[in-house]
């Protein structure tokens, strides 16, 4: 209690409304309640001290990233903002912003959820490439690390972008399996050989992160276009035979229409920035040669 | 008010929440996913090893079975487990009609493979990446069956009736928060809702869990009154990278990784942890020698010990092992060719969760729970590696059709105040529990009564009345955090808490530690009461859904730690300083934890280990 009184009355020297508000008597509840505040202020700004004390003494990452919010003041024109992060070796994009938001601002945002580049949430514009915050290592960027939303979709907050376009463009192409055959039994098996899984392989692996899609100079121009993630996507199932001939050539009806494989110029920048190291458009030009293939037979 | 309506809403589109959505459809409700991320983002996605099934000649779910039971230390109910092995092979083969690309073998039939515990080589997979298949496999079906998801919705709170007894009320919705738009809805089920929300590694503060593994659901049924089971069993797995939590495989050390501490000694084997197995050690026994090797000071920069595969040359590495090379390289910054990897142990499984049946019912009517939020049991005391997918998609499916009405069978678990059950006690250095009625609002924790919750005098009872009340008490909840401009952010807390459970509610637990850590976690909720949201914004506040999500890692740190402490035998991943031996004459029996309105309740249901056609007697376990 003591302290408390002494507390009082060094602020009542400090500044006339802190005195009014000390002769009204505050009750015990709002004294502890201040009380509490300021150990808190007296914590957080120690906090940051050190980290600032951190970041300037040791080892530090320069973050240049890009802000915008529809919606608070000082944040509806987009601007970049400065974080110095302390350095621990291994650390990420990621991390680094994950240390940026929780020391030094809590509106910082970013979609994130698995850290290890299996749900394909924090797809990222990183010193003007498309990569996974988590997947890429700061010691491998040049400082400042600019960090930014993905290009050619639009900014909901921050980092965050609508994703929807791509969905919208992964769902167009009936991305689920398809037969006309499925054995009777239900602990019957379809076979698949060691080479047709080896062959679809690469194709399965996509995570939905959307690089590629901001990556394509077609898909900026034309916003119908499947682009490389959809087209992959039905290539995954085209070329899994368990399917069979007919849905084959259903699929490539789909893929050959008009904003289809035929937009693909092969600039490769898709298959350039994919995560998963899948061959986009090595698969692209795979599916335009069974469509002029199968064409031919059909003719 | 948005009130969105539909026969069964699942809360959870991860493995578990997809197959139940899918189940209920084909039963012919209309079904509806609410979940805070998009289907695909979830965390089934990261797993890699497989999915145990007896599919084979030479193998039956009779030995899957004793495998299992066995495996959990004899914590299991039977009639769960018999459900998760007979169920298996078929739910397995469905998941290949609906076009997994599982690996194969030459004769075009799916591979299977040996995984630690089972006694035939019966998990199944497609590569390192079975999780990420399976999870993907069925968001296709979900695409084509144009199942409806509200994705990016966070859930905040089940809407419950408020009877007296849990075993009474009635679950008609949930409560969601939209975290794009800011808008707080509610999602009336008019036949059921199933929480499948998955794991609470967040409540560590070093996980193979996700970020958003925060345990929503499981802290949300706990205080709608669903009693919560087996909290304390958490699996912590040896070899998880430092900075990350990214998990390496035991796949390296069965190709004959070596462990060594900062004197490069082979600890394993020099101070004896398992003189026999040495690194082949069972995950519980691994871990441990680890933390001993750095708490006696051997560690490599006091924290984590190496993990050297060099010996095994280029070649068999990146036969066998190509993609930990990446993980090291993408995620440590080690390339495993050149320098051992740094490990240390990490959670990651919580073995415990929201009780149910094996047709994933709780015992509040309409409410289910199925995927690692629930408890059946069918792990028990230790997880078995591969069986978690399995319990994913059979428990799903099972709780969908029952929330739509389908066939079921009786249940033979009892649920809830229900059955055989006896009181429990534990010694605790504060009280456990809410804070006081103050905190209802920050909390939302419909301290049902004290926060104008439903009762009979303030409306009508009716489903929309209880669904629109929750809503209202959520929406007050928001704007209370919103609005309050000053106060504790909860990163801090969250990370307070955290800290204090890896010291010392990990693979080492000793009596004082624990108390420590219920201390902790009460000072944890007293400042939980002064939370503040900074970022005022409404569209995509995660600052606002990880305040929300804090919330819910509190009550399950102190509800692991406080069935930690009742505990006192050394089962499965539950060790003990205190008490180094299994108790089966004491301890044949689950810890059962109810919220009570705030005032938690211990008590123990006897474990089941009658199964169909045998009784599982308990066995040793040897190291
Ligand atoms: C690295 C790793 C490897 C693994 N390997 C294996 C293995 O080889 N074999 C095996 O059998 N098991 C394995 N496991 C365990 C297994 O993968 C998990 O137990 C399982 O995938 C959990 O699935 P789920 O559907 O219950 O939850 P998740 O897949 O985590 O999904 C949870 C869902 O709930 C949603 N959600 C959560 N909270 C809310 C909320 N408040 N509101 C709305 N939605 C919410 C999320 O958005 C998400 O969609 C592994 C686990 C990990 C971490
Ligand atoms: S193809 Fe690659 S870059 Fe494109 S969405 Fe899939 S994983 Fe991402
Ligand atoms: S956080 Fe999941 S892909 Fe990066």
């Amino acid at each position: 209690m003591s302290t408390q009184i002494e507390r009082e009355r060094e602020s009542e020297t400090e500044t006339e409304s802190e005195a009014d508000a000390v002769t009204e008597l505050p009750s015990a509840q709002e004294a502890r309640m201040r009380k509490k505040a300021e150990a808190r202020a007296d914590r957080e700004e120690r906090a940051r001290e050190e980290a600032q004390e951190r970041a300037d003494a040791e080892d530090s990452y320069h973050l240049k990233v890009f802000r915008y919010d529809p919606e608070v003041e000082g944040k509806m024109e987009p601007r970049f903002d400065d974080f110095h992060v302390p350095y621990e070796s291994g650390m990420t994009v990621l991390d680094a912003l994950i240390y940026a938001r929780d020391t030094f601002d809590s509106s910082l945002t970013f979609r994130h959820s698995c850290r290890q580049a299996i749900c394909g949430s924090d797809a990222l514009f990183v010193n003007g490439s498309q990569r996974l915050g988590c997947k890429t290592q700061l010691s491998d960027l040049d400082q400042p690390v600019r960090i930014e939303p993905l290009p050619h979709s639009e900014v909901e907050k921050d980092l965050v972008v609508d994703m929807e376009h791509f969905y919208d463009q992964m769902e167009s192409v009936e991305p689920y399996f398809q037969t006309n055959d499925l054995p009777e039994g239900e602990l019957e098996e379809q076979r698949q050989t060691p080479e047709n899984r080896e062959k679809v392989k690469m194709s399965t692996r996509c995570i939905w992160c959307g690089a590629c899609m901001s990556s394509c100079n077609i898909a900026a121009g034309d916003n119908e276009y499947l682009g490389p993630a959809a087209i992959n996507k039905a290539y995954r199932f085209a070329m899994d035979e368990r399917e069979g001939e007919d849905m084959k050539q259903h699929r490539l009806n789909i893929i050959e229409q008009e904003h289809g494989v035929w937009r693909c110029q092969t600039q490769f920048s898709c298959t350039n920035v994919c995560p998963k190291d899948i061959p986009l458009t090595e698969h692209i030009q795979e599916l335009k040669r069974e469509a002029v293939k199968s064409n031919l037979k059909f003719w | 008010m948005s009130i969105y309506e539909h026969d069964v809403i699942v809360v959870g589109a991860g493995g578990a929440g997809l197959r139940a959505a899918i189940a209920a459809q084909e039963e012919g409700a209309d079904v509806a996913i609410v979940s805070k991320l998009h289907p695909v983002r979830s965390h089934t996605g990261a797993a890699e090893g497989g999915i145990n099934a007896a599919l084979r000649d030479g193998d039956s779910w009779q030995d899957h079975a004793y495998d299992t039971m066995k495996g959990s230390d004899y914590l299991a109910d039977a009639p769960a487990v018999e459900t998760l092995c007979t169920e298996s092979p078929k739910e397995t083969i469905q998941l290949e009609h609906w076009g997994m690309a599982f690996s194969r073998d030459d004769d075009g039939r799916v591979s299977q493979r040996p995984f630690g515990g089972l006694s035939f080589p019966r998990t199944t997979y497609a590569g390192a990446e079975t999780g990420h298949q399976l999870l993907h496999t069925m968001y296709q079906q979900l695409v084509k069956r144009g199942i409806k998801v509200y994705d990016e919705w966070h859930v905040m709170d089940l809407a419950v009736t408020d009877e007296e007894h849990p075993e009474e009320r009635t679950c008609h919705g949930v409560v969601g928060y939209d975290i794009q738009q800011g808008e707080v809805a509610g999602f009336r089920a008019r036949d059921g809702v199933i929480v499948a929300t998955g794991g609470l590694g967040q409540v560590f503060d070093h996980t193979t869990n996700a970020v958003a593994n925060t345990g929503d659901g499981v802290a949300m049924a706990y205080r709608a009154g669903v009693p919560i089971e087996d909290m304390e069993f958490v699996q912590f797995h040896p070899t998880t990278l430092p900075s990350t939590g990214v998990l390496i495989t035991e796949g390296v050390r069965g190709e004959g990784g070596i462990l060594y501490n900062e004197e490069s000694e082979r600890f394993m084997f020099e101070y004896g942890y398992a003189s026999n197995d040495g690194e082949l050690a069972s995950r519980d026994v691994v871990a441990r020698a680890e933390l001993t090797e750095v708490n006696e000071g051997r560690g490599v920069d006091d924290e984590y010990v190496h993990l050297d595969m060099r010996h095994l040359g280029e070649e068999r590495i990146i036969d066998r092992l190509e993609n930990i090379v990446h993980l090291s390289e993408d995620f440590e910054g080690v390339d495993p060719l050149e320098e051992p990897m740094p490990v240390k142990p990490g959670q990651h499984y919580a073995m415990g969760g929201i009780e149910t049946d094996e047709n994933g019912e709780t015992c509040i009517a309409g409410l289910y729970a199925a995927g690692e939020c629930a408890c059946a049991s069918v792990h028990g005391s230790n997880r078995l590696g591969g069986n978690a997918l399995p319990e994913l998609i059979i428990f799903g499916a099972r709780a969908g059709r029952h929330a739509a009405g389908g066939d079921v069978d009786e249940a033979e678990i009892p649920t809830g105040k229900r059955g055989e059950y006896e009181p429990g006690e534990v010694d605790t250095p504060v009280e456990p529990g809410a804070v006081a009625s103050t905190d209802a609002v920050a909390d939302g924790s419909g301290e049902r009564a004290a926060d104008g919750g439903v009762t009979a005098e303030t409306g009508d009872g009716s489903p929309s009345d209880v669904l629109e009340r929750a809503v209202e008490r959520q929406r007050t909840r928001i704007e209370w955090l919103l609005n309050k401009d000053d106060g504790i952010q909860h990163a801090e807390i969250r990370s307070d808490v955290q800290q204090s459970m890896t010291a010392n509610v990990n693979v080492f637990r000793e009596e004082e530690g624990l108390k420590q850590s219920l201390r902790d976690i009460r000072e944890a909720r007293e400042a939980y009461r002064d939370v503040f949201v900074k970022d005022p914004s409404r569209t995509f506040n995660t600052d606002l859904v990880q305040t929300l999500e804090t919330r819910n890692v509190l009550d399950l740190a102190e509800a692991i730690t406080l069935g930690a402490l009742a505990r006192e035998e050394f089962r499965g991943a539950h060790w003990r300083a205190e008490f180094q031996e299994r108790r089966d004459e004491d301890w044949l029996k689950h810890t059962m934890l109810s919220w009570n309105d705030g005032t938690p309740e211990l008590w123990y249901r006897p474990v089941l280990l009658e199964g169909e056609s045998k009784e599982y007697e308990p066995k040793v376990r040897s190291y």
